[in-house]
């Protein structure tokens, strides 16, 4: 028998098992959720589909999602439109890795110190800092502009990435997560002799995994998908990113040329697809560990 | 090496006051256990002496000098957690050598000091195994291991043996009370019930709500309790306690319903309006000339016969060194010897001389 044959029972039984979790009773709920995901994934699919057509067939009655006609002159044109996709690419990438990186250095360490450190102030301060949750970012937009122009940072890629160094949910995720974790391990470290910066760092972090990656992923999605900071803060090609180059170039071609949108739409879309394929467990995980969702 | 002074202990979360001003004394190279039903206190003043919980008023010195404001790990003590509080990502070797690394010992002798360690307990073979490869026997050796390797003043235990199976637990015990009289180590050591108390300790302290009920050796304790809870606390079946009044002209006998007992001679006292007499299960023994009593279940244990029998609306235990039936309703003689009779007053539970 060869490994193939060998292999076949294996998966027919793993189906099978799969199929029996689906239990009758929550077929009704099944169905639910099955049309919602449809209703989701429709607009998503529209796009891809409307990237991949010719110009002037996106629009047709009725609505199809499969193109009759395959073509990638959508993304031909749109990478020759003059907007410097590949410059903003870069631009985008390194905005949503510095805010991560930024995110994750000063959530984890705002939330060993709220979670675990007693000092005076202490509970107003956290309070304090959860309000800024309920700041609408859009709030917040003409105060930075305002900073950022006195401090000669307009249209500069700081003027993204500084503001997305600190985030409230961030701070607040991983210090419900740091809560639930057991005290014991640090309270071993600092009979052991530690600092508090070393049970930060050699104790508490390397525990902090499963949290630091699921806000690292919400951080990047959102920084990456961020259009109105940059529409506002930005003002050069070269420093934009791509959703504000999207909508750039929608304002280039007009209306007509929606499937040249759509192209770059689903261009700028494949890394943060890349990320949610590789890292979905990590993004459930820390999800339902933090008992909160965005 | 040092003993351990606590003067005055308090701890108040709040409003509410947990540990009421301890006083204790821990002599040098003592192993002494702390017991207590749970919620006594007893853990809470283990971490006030380790300092990972503050102090609300008192004073603790360790040696020579007052701790009450030096950090945990300033103040020459390891202990050994009940769940053991492995650090998940070091080997076991990196986890018995973090405390040294803490202080700066080079390198060379630290990794000196963690063989010597692994070797009183037998885990030179496991020093690169990660805690999750590890059973929980040896996860609570390693526990131990970290403790040992730096030779601290004092080692505090809380509830060591809580996760290990029952068999262990025994080897266990017996393990920590030979490295206690190898290294001579003062110790402290939380437990949560009795039988690792009188086994292991030189000393024990009972406590209850917040304050030491009494302090002494396993037998003095068993054999003079100083109030009725620590009677009631120490010993496997519990003490039996019967309600009654002192009798007779001068108070020498205990007065239970139709019954006198008589008490032991130059044992009458300004008798309390109500008594109770305290009695151990193996101090009753079965007589038929004794008072006659209903049986309500007999026990037997292999090594032993315990029978749970009433008695003027009161029940009680008889543990026996011999084989014996009787069926439930039937009737025994019992007999109480009185040289081990314990009297405590009826109201504030104190033994009656």
């Amino acid at each position: 028998m060869t490994a193939a044959t060998l292999d076949r029972p294996a998966t027919s039984a793993r189906l099978l098992s799969a199929l029996q979790v689906v239990h009758w009773r929550n077929l009704p709920l099944m169905a639910g959720l099955c049309i919602a995901a449809i209703l989701m994934l429709m607009p998503f699919l529209w796009m891809v589909g409307a990237s991949l057509r010719p110009a002037g067939e996106a629009y047709r009655l009725p609505p199809s999602i499969i193109p009759r006609e395959w073509t990638l002159a959508a993304y031909r044109e749109a990478l020759g439109s003059g907007i410097p996709f590949v410059q903003m690419y870069w631009n985008s990438l390194v905005v949503a890795a510095l805010s991560t990186l930024g995110v994750l250095i000063t959530a984890s360490m705002a939330a060993f110190a709220f979670a675990r450190l007693e000092f005076r102030g202490s509970t107003p301060l956290f309070l304090t800092m959860l309000g800024g949750l309920m700041v609408p970012p859009a709030l917040t937009l003409i105060p930075l502009y305002f900073g950022f122009a006195r401090l000669g940072l307009l249209d500069s890629l700081s003027a993204l990435i500084l503001p997305a160094m600190a985030s409230s949910f961030g701070v607040y995720m991983m210090r419900q997560f740091m809560l639930s974790q057991p005290r014991e391990l640090e309270e071993a470290a600092l009979m052991d002799g530690a600092s508090y910066w070393t049970i930060f760092w050699r104790i508490s972090l390397p525990q902090l995994g499963p949290a630091l990656a699921a806000l690292g992923i919400i951080t990047f999605t959102t920084s990456w998908n961020n259009y109105i900071s940059p529409f506002v803060l930005i003002k050069s090609w070269d420093k934009m990113t791509l959703p504000a180059g999207i909508v750039a170039l929608q304002g280039l071609m007009g209306a007509a040329s929606v499937s040249v949108v759509m192209a770059a739409a689903t261009m700028a879309i494949l890394p943060l697809l890349l990320v949610f394929l590789v890292a979905q467990r990590f993004i459930i995980e820390g999800m339902t560990m933090s008992g909160l969702k965005q | 090496m040092a003993g351990v002074e606590l003067r005055g202990i308090r701890k108040s979360y709040g409003h509410l006051q947990v540990v009421h001003g301890v006083d204790l004394d821990i002599t040098d190279g003592e192993f002494i256990v702390l017991v207590g039903p749970s919620g006594c206190g007893k853990s809470t003043l283990l971490r006030m002496i380790a300092g990972l919980e503050s102090i609300s008023g008192g004073e603790i010195r360790i040696g020579p000098r007052t701790v009450n404001d030096v950090l945990p790990g300033d103040r020459d003590i390891a202990m050994v957690f009940q769940n053991y509080a492995l650090y998940p990502q070091m080997t076991v070797a990196q986890n018995m050598g973090f405390s040294l690394k803490m202080r700066r010992v080079p390198h060379a002798d630290i990794l000196r000091q963690v063989r010597e360690a692994a070797a009183i307990l037998g885990l030179q073979d496991l020093l690169d195994r990660y805690p999750r490869q590890l059973s929980g026997g040896q996860r609570q050796r390693v526990a131990m291991g970290r403790a040992i390797v730096r030779n601290p003043s004092v080692f505090l235990f809380d509830e060591p043996l809580s996760n290990l199976d029952a068999k262990l637990r025994v080897q266990t015990r017996v393990e920590i009370k030979a490295l206690h009289q190898r290294l001579r180590t003062t110790t402290v050591y939380v437990a949560p019930d009795e039988v690792a108390a009188t086994t292991m300790a030189a000393g024990i302290v009972v406590m209850h709500d917040g304050r030491i009920e009494q302090v002494g050796t396993p037998l003095e304790l068993y054999d003079r309790p100083a109030n009725r809870f620590v009677a009631g606390f120490l010993g496997s079946p519990a003490m039996n306690f019967f309600d009654g009044g002192l009798g007779g002209a001068d108070g020498s006998r205990f007065v239970l319903g139709n019954h006198a007992i008589p008490l032991p001679a130059g044992a009458e006292r300004a008798a309390p309006r109500s008594v109770v007499l305290g009695v151990r299960p193996e101090h009753i023994v079965v007589d038929a000339q004794g008072v006659p009593a209903e049986v309500v279940v007999v026990e037997p244990t292999g090594s032993e016969t315990q029978i749970t029998a009433r008695l003027g609306g009161q029940t009680f235990t008889a543990a026996m060194h011999k084989r014996l039936t009787a069926p439930p309703g039937s009737t025994l003689g019992f007999r109480i010897d009185p040289a081990n009779i314990h009297l405590f007053d009826g109201e504030t539970g104190a033994r009656i001389p």
